[in-house]
């Protein structure tokens, strides 16, 4: 097998193949500098909660119009709007902490989803949903994900300073008035966009590995956030590149395969990341005599 | 020179219904150089929060002469910033051009040469692009003061801004307020050394919840003063106490 079999033939005859590798890439541009912001405001476990909160959205775009996208997503999107937002109103009226009172609204939420998928549906469509199916991606699909891809880099790029001040020191944010609750909303709103988004090709759940394995393994790469989301946005490329390559050679999962990719490169950074990596604390370099030899 | 340039009539502000600053009256002067003392639970973060408007009043007002508390420039008692933040110093100065430069404003060299110019005012010239995790606690509380001179504030409120540090930089930090009061600037900080306040603070608000005492410094820091505070302070947490636990009739 040369090259040529190894990365292009896959994508040059199969159109399946390069639906799902557009459909990947639009998400992972999308997708990479929210997982950065998530784990920078230590809500590294929100993507996972609304993956799975869009379920009964989803549910009830799926009974009303059977296997529609633009139902089935209009309903996601709904759906993890509500607890996205109702969760961040119960925890500002009440104090609860916002992983507590998000993690009670979600429990409730994909329990009610389960209740409708299987008052209507079957095990496989549940698994669609939650999994995804490269094989799915059709024009609208593309479409969809592709818009919000844009649509979320040209918003992240408006409310960059805003969002990296709150979650760098919110006191100084409220104390300057930068910020606030409509910065905190329109990011969330992004999250739920982009993870409903990518649920043809990856499902909302494997999605969110996707978002957030390269954003943890970014971290250990630099110090500075405009090259953690840069680097983040890299490595999500790259896994969808390499997940999709061998999903077809090994006849696997796509979604998973991907994820799975992501995870060897977030391993890789644990261990050989140039920040704070487990080899770069080991092997420790002479230390500095003066204090003008410290640049970076 | 003697305006009022923040006036407080009868300011109450509560938690949890149990007052924590107690019928406060009184001015801060334009440019007077205020010393907040008092015992611990006395109310004085709470009162510099409520001048930043950062908790609400509950009763009374605050007066700020129609200047918005967000052109004040305000550091808390060791701020809740995670210090592995992946910012660097020279971006951290930067954002105290907030006040120009809004959410969306551009920065351009003229504010970057400013924070270059702030990070030396504080000592740390060489470390502009150094990440904020490289810092040492002190080093820290300078970049922390280099924000503070770029935000170019008339009004600059600080909370135990030399709780944390070494007396080297306590004395470079203490410099820096002179300069302030020098240029005219209103400064209010909590303090909890006597000996700083006597040595550089003209004015000193006493507080217990209530005003115990507020003037020149001299006259405020009385022994008998500082027992009334300290007595006021316990009668407090006692009345506290029993408001939360009632006695059984």
């Amino acid at each position: 097998m040369d090259l040529y079999q190894l990365f292009a033939a896959p994508f040059i005859d199969y159109e399946f193949m390069r639906r799902a590798l557009v459909a990947c890439a639009a998400f992972a541009v999308g997708a990479g500098p929210l997982g950065v912001f998530l784990v920078l405001r230590r809500m590294s476990l929100m993507g996972d909660a609304i993956g799975h909160a869009v379920l009964p959205g989803v549910a009830v775009g799926y009974m009303i119009s059977g296997l529609s996208l633009w139902a089935m997503s209009l309903g996601g999107i709904v759906a993890g709007l509500v607890v996205a937002l109702l969760s961040g109103a119960t925890s500002r009226a009440t104090g609860l902490k916002e992983d507590a009172s998000l993690a009670g609204f979600y429990l409730a939420s994909l329990a009610l989803g389960v209740l409708l998928v299987s008052m209507r549906g079957s095990a496989v469509d549940l698994l669609h949903i939650l999994f995804g199916s490269i094989l799915a991606v059709d024009d609208d699909g593309l479409l969809f994900v592709v818009a919000v891809a844009t649509l979320s880099t040209l918003v992240i790029s408006a409310i960059y300073r805003p969002l990296v001040v709150e979650c760098f020191d919110p006191v100084f944010a409220r104390s300057v008035g930068a910020g606030g609750l409509w910065v905190h909303s329109i990011f969330l709103g992004l999250v739920v966009l982009n993870l409903v988004a990518a649920f043809q090709a990856l499902g909302t759940l494997m999605a969110v590995g996707v978002m957030m394995l390269p954003a943890l393994a970014a971290r250990f790469w630099s110090e500075d956030v405009s090259h953690i989301v840069v680097v983040s946005t890299c490595i999500a490329l790259a896994s969808s590149l390499v997940g999709l390559l061998v999903s077809f050679h090994f006849e696997l999962a796509s979604g998973p395969a991907i994820v799975m990719v992501a995870a060897v490169a977030y391993l890789t950074s644990i261990v050989m990341g140039s920040r704070s990596g487990l080899l770069a604390r080991w092997l420790r370099r002479p230390h500095f005599h003066d204090p003008h030899e410290v640049k970076r | 020179m003697n305006e009022p340039v923040l006036t407080l009539r009868n300011v109450i502000v509560t938690y949890r219904r149990v007052p924590a600053v107690h019928h406060v009256s009184g001015s801060f002067q334009t440019g007077a150089l205020t010393a907040l003392a008092g015992p611990n639970g006395a109310g004085k973060s709470t009162l510099l929060k409520a001048l930043m408007g950062l908790v609400p009043v509950s009763e009374g007002e605050i007066d700020r002469r129609g200047i918005s508390p967000q052109r004040y420039a305000y550091l808390p008692q060791q701020p809740e910033i995670d210090r592995s933040f992946p910012i660097s110093v020279l971006q951290t100065v930067l954002l105290g051009a907030w006040p120009r430069s809004g959410s969306f404003g551009s920065i351009g060299p003229d504010e970057q040469e400013r924070a270059h110019a702030c990070i030396a005012k504080v000592g740390l010239t060489g470390y502009a692009s150094a990440p904020i995790a490289h810092l040492s606690a002190g080093q820290w509380q300078r970049a922390l003061f280099a924000r503070l001179i770029m935000q170019d504030a008339k009004v600059i409120l600080l909370d135990e801004p030399f709780a944390a540090v070494d007396d080297a930089t306590t004395s470079d930090l203490m410099a820096l307020v002179k300069t302030w009061h020098a240029e005219g600037r209103t400064v209010i900080a909590v303090l909890h050394e006597h000996t700083v306040i006597e040595r550089f603070f003209p004015e000193t608000l006493l507080l217990a919840r209530d005003v115990i005492a507020w003037g020149p410094t001299s006259e405020v820091l009385t022994p008998g003063n500082l027992q009334r505070a300290s007595a006021m302070t316990k009668r407090w947490a006692i009345e506290a106490h029993r408001h939360a636990h009632p006695a059984p009739v």
